[in-house]
């Protein structure tokens, strides 16, 4: 099974998913996280999709779950760089992935960062 | 080119593998790329299902013509232990799983031609059509 | 009485000692270039001796000849005509070689010519509806523009009449637009539409909320009192998506959002300033 790399930069978390997601994957990168967020007392996370093809309803689930895991932990998560087709897929399939923040591409992602932590101190 | 492709579903890789296989025959019908995301997404769904209600399964992959349209379809079958409310089980939402229940009837909607069969204790049988446009 | 092996194996003889003449006379009369015509006709001579079983290779050549035709605008009758030109070019052979088994191997022959023929005019058809096809595609993409109304808010002004099939191009196209410009605000601006049905409207929907999961925010505005009132007879829910009378009026709320100010009324100078987000 493969381990989706988390990067740190200063108190932010940047996952960049390069593989096609198998369900064991993508809850080894839960788990991961949650320890890493702990760990370094991150304040946001980054969740870069833009290479991912495929998001089924598994994956959407987890995503969702990640974003509320990271909430509980005091960070902040955004999720980024979804494709035009799998957002039309996530759309008919009826997940709205409910509550995750999203951003078109990484650099947008970190200003929402800046403007959310910005907002609420 | 007709030729059939099947692939097993054993493991959560398996599903992984189904998806390459369901892209590759998506890319030679000549589905959009948003007809190839949904369809292969879909054949993620189905293929989970397999592995998580019947602890195996199989897909097999046909290319299918109809006049000047060629389209892709999907039999993802399992020995499992079959859905005895099908209505039901396409409701989104309803699950007897771990799931949110929103692997049958999502599926449904992201393909043209949905087919599903049943037996209670025999297993199931879904077939999927996706039509270029 | 012979046989029907017998038959075909005569006419077959009688097209290859033939060959030269029949082609040169066929070539007249079907306006078609004599290599492409010689190799159909040893095609058909092929299948011919083979017994007149196996077409494959005969209708893919005439559906390759119906194709180019069609594309190169003749007519069909013109289309099918050539082929069927073969029958007078045989003809003055048999005449002069005129014996039972020619004769009625001249009839069978006429048949197959006929079924080739029929043959043709299909495919000419298919291949004229899918230029058809393609035109209409080709169409489609030049009706749907996506405009950039300022840096990071982008418009696409639907015009006309939207079936099932524009809407979804229009709007695959907005979500690409997105991801290639970085825009975080559209407008979907549906003032030059009559009307939307039940799927436009939920293709429409779907699109906002696509978007929303990308990380932009969707805008519909200019929707008339008609299709206000249908989509709320229909009992489609807008829920939470922002909808403004106007494009202007859409525009100013993108400002809104993206920070940009915007100073002076209508008819005073006005100034523009943007902030930082």
């Amino acid at each position: 099974m493969e381990r989706v790399p988390i990067l740190k930069l200063g108190d932010l978390l940047i996952v960049s998913i390069q593989v096609d997601l198998d369900d064991q994957t993508v809850l080894a990168l839960k788990e991961d996280l949650a320890e890493v967020v702990v760990a370094r007392g991150a304040r946001g996370v980054i969740i870069d999709i833009s290479a991912v093809e495929i998001v089924d309803s598994f994956t959407g689930r987890m995503l969702a779950t990640i974003a509320e895991m990271c909430r509980m932990l005091d960070a902040h998560a955004v999720v980024v760089g979804m494709r035009p087709a799998v957002a039309i897929t996530l759309v008919e399939l009826g997940l709205s992935l409910g509550g995750v923040r999203t951003a078109l591409n990484l650099e947008k992602g970190v200003a929402l960062l800046d403007h959310v932590r910005g907002a609420v101190p | 080119m007709n030729a059939e492709r099947e692939a097993a579903i054993a493991s959560s890789a398996d599903v992984v593998a189904v998806r390459r296989l369901v892209r590759s025959a998506a890319i030679e019908v000549g589905l959009s790329l948003i007809d190839q995301t949904k369809i292969i997404t879909a054949a993620s769904e189905l293929a989970r299902n397999a592995l998580v209600y019947a602890g195996r399964g199989e897909v097999r992959v046909h290319v299918v013509e109809n006049g000047s349209r060629r389209g892709l379809k999907l039999v993802v079958s399992d020995e499992g232990p079959g859905i005895s409310d099908v209505e039901r089980a396409l409701t989104d939402g309803w699950t007897t799983g771990t799931g949110l229940g929103l692997g049958l009837g999502g599926s449904r909607r992201l393909v043209d031609e949905f087919d599903l069969l049943s037996e209670p204790g025999k297993g199931t049988s879904v077939t999927v059509t996706k039509w270029a446009r | 009485m012979s046989s029907h092996a017998d038959v075909e194996r005569r006419l077959g003889e009688l097209l290859r000692t033939h060959e030269e003449q029949v082609i040169s006379r066929w070539t007249q009369s079907a306006d078609a270039p004599r290599d492409e015509l010689t190799e159909l006709y040893r095609a058909i001579l092929r299948a011919i001796e083979e017994g007149g079983r196996d077409l494959a290779d005969l209708r893919g050549l005439l559906a390759e000849l119906s194709r180019s035709r069609a594309r190169a605008g003749y007519s069909p009758a013109e289309t099918s005509k050539a082929v069927f030109g073969l029958k007078g070019a045989l003809y003055e052979i048999v005449v002069a070689h005129a014996d039972d088994e020619v004769l009625r191997g001249f009839i069978r022959f006429a048949r197959l010519i006929d079924d080739l023929g029929l043959f043709t005019f299909e495919a000419y058809a298919e291949a004229r509806e899918k230029i058809i096809m393609d035109q209409a595609e080709q169409l489609l993409e030049l009706s749907t523009p996506v405009v950039k109304l300022w840096e990071g808010i982008v418009a696409v002004p639907l015009i006309g009449t939207l079936d099932s099939a524009r809407t979804q191009v229009v709007m695959e196209k907005l979500l690409e637009t997105l991801v290639e410009t970085g825009a975080e605000h559209a407008v979907i601006d549906i003032t030059g539409v009559p009307a939307v049905d039940t799927q436009v409207a939920q293709h429409l929907l779907k699109t906002v909320f696509a978007a929303r999961l990308m990380g932009a925010e969707c805008v519909i505005s200019g929707i008339r009192p008609q299709i206000a009132h249908t989509i709320v007879t229909l009992g489609i829910e807008f829920g939470d998506i922002v909808t403004k009378s106007s494009l202007a009026d859409a525009l100013a709320h993108a400002f809104r959002r993206s920070g940009v100010q915007v100073s002076g009324g209508p008819a005073t100078r006005v100034t523009v300033r943007a902030e930082q987000a």
